[in-house]
């Protein structure tokens, strides 16, 4: 999934710009689930969960990819996770700090950023072998993208689920909201049909790419 | 995902880096980690105040000042405001403590003709209430922490008791991890929470039990004013509210009102401390 020729290349916008669609978490490297499902059930639990794993993926590819020329490849794994769960706890404290209600209401999930593979995954693929700055660009794109496709989901849950989004009413009052969408259920069934819109998009995407190349050879 | 480090140290490494790694990262992440403990500790505790707070003026509407009385072992309530630790806090945690018994007891419904239950509410419990006054310093009701088990966890609530009007005037969910989209409608659902504006909890003639228990019934039935119009959808969690409150006022209510001149009287419990 990563490119190690490219370590050579000096940072660049498009660090940030695969994280968000070519190489969207979710939705392309489908990562991370377990919060995706979890915590998508409304917009704003979406968004807070978003904007959590990306200040850990963040800080945790700037730590990892600071020391990686100190880190022997034979306990990296122990201590990407020892770095990954110390900007966990930091996170759970500064949410704690700044909102109980947020925190109250993404209860166990933040615990569970620790477990994330992506964060992980981002920690070992990239930042483990590329500069400060790309590394810092691939964690906020990932995370953007991250957030992105959470609050995809979350919102459209909470719509069908809820009639509402961020709290608001959405729907005249007679709708009735269909509660299997705020379940864990349809967690499944919301991330299938967006799974469904991106590959459509992409497999699009790459015919017409082939048709250009062919007429213009 | 194999060879990422350094591919270019092939031959194994001492063990002296790899312990300098691990243990030099582990004292840098534990330096973070106090660090933030220790810069945002006193902003939670103080956000934990300032929640309890803000929760005991929303059940209690119009209170504007508050004042926290505690339970003493012979039953009488005395003022305890913040740094003097009276005799029954000291207790806190003894098998009286009334969240316990909610606790184990509220997923089967209980009669509060229950001669076990009526022993209780005789019996001191070792907590505290919040007392809320209005701007002209008058009494609008006192706060009471209840728990009781709902459909995933414990959910700990906060309702507002008038001895005056003998109703329960307010509540708020404190802490709750029920269903989202389902149970969790118990701390937003506005037709549910206006059940609690003016729920009767009338003592009855002895002045020892309610006269009606508070009851959950179906959403849309409720005839009587101590009854609660339970959630359709959330039948578990309406239930488990409806079995803390009548657990808890079936405790409280009694004592309160009968000692209901200490809250009223405010300056004088303060002048005897």
């Amino acid at each position: 999934m990563t490119d190690s020729d490219l370590s050579a290349r000096t940072p660049t916008t498009d660090e940030f710009i695969k994280g968000l669609w070519r190489e969207n978490p979710v939705f392309v490297q489908v990562l991370g689930m377990c919060p995706v499902l979890a915590v998508s059930n409304s917009a704003i639990n979406a968004l807070a969960m978003g904007l959590a794993t990306t200040f850990v993926i963040v800080l945790s590819n700037t730590l990892v990819s600071t020391l990686r020329h100190f880190i022997p490849k034979q306990v990296r794994i122990a201590t990407f996770i020892l770095i990954i769960a110390t900007f966990v706890t930091v996170v759970d404290y500064l949410i704690q700090a700044i909102s109980l209600d947020i925190h109250r209401a993404l209860g166990a999930f933040i615990s569970l950023i620790v477990v994330n593979c992506l964060i992980l995954g981002r920690a070992e693929a990239f930042a483990s072998r590329n500069g400060l700055g790309r590394s810092i660009l691939d964690g906020l794109g990932m995370g953007v993208g991250f957030t992105f496709a959470l609050l995809c989901l979350g919102g459209v849950r909470e719509i069908l689920g809820n009639g509402t989004l961020f709290g608001a009413a959405v729907f005249p009052d007679g709708f009735q909201p269909w509660i299997v969408m705020i379940l864990p259920s349809g967690g499944f069934f919301t991330l299938a049909l967006w799974l469904l819109l991106f590959n459509w998009l992409r497999s699009r995407q790459a015919e017409r790419q082939t048709t250009l190349a062919e007429a213009a050879p | 995902m194999v060879e990422i480090i350094q591919t270019d140290r092939a031959a194994p490494p001492a063990s002296w880096p790899m312990y300098r790694a691990l243990v030099g990262i582990g004292m840098l992440c534990g330096l973070l980690i106090v660090s933030v403990y220790v810069l945002t500790g006193p902003v939670i505790a103080r956000n934990e105040a300032r929640a309890l707070e803000a929760a005991v003026f929303r059940v209690l509407p119009g209170a504007t000042s508050s004042h926290t009385f505690a339970l003493t072992e012979d039953g009488r309530f005395r003022s305890a405001e913040e740094g003097t630790p009276t005799d029954s806090e000291a207790e806190a945690g003894t098998p009286t403590y009334s969240g316990m018994e909610a606790g184990t007891n509220t997923g089967t419904p209980i009669d509060s003709g229950d001669p076990e239950l009526e022993k209780q509410a005789g019996t001191p419990t070792d907590r505290v209430v919040h007392a809320g006054y209005d701007d002209n310093g008058s009494l609008v009701g006192v706060a009471i922490q209840a728990q009781g088990m709902g459909y995933q966890d414990v959910i700990r609530v906060l309702y507002g008791y008038d001895p005056a009007r003998d109703a329960i005037i307010g509540m708020q969910v404190l802490a709750s991890k029920e269903t989202p989209g389902l149970g969790d409608k118990i701390e937003k659902d506005p037709a549910f929470l206006a059940n609690f504006d003016a729920l009767d909890v009338s003592l009855a003639p002895d002045g020892q039990s309610l006269q009606h228990p508070i009851e959950a019934v179906k959403g849309g039935e409720k005839s009587q004013p101590w009854q609660i119009d339970g959630i359709t959808g959330a039948t578990i969690s309406s239930k488990a509210i409806a079995g803390t409150l009548r657990q808890s006022s079936a405790q409280w209510v009694p004592l309160i009102h009968r000692q209901r001149a200490i809250f009223t009287d405010r300056e004088v419990s303060n002048d005897g401390q």
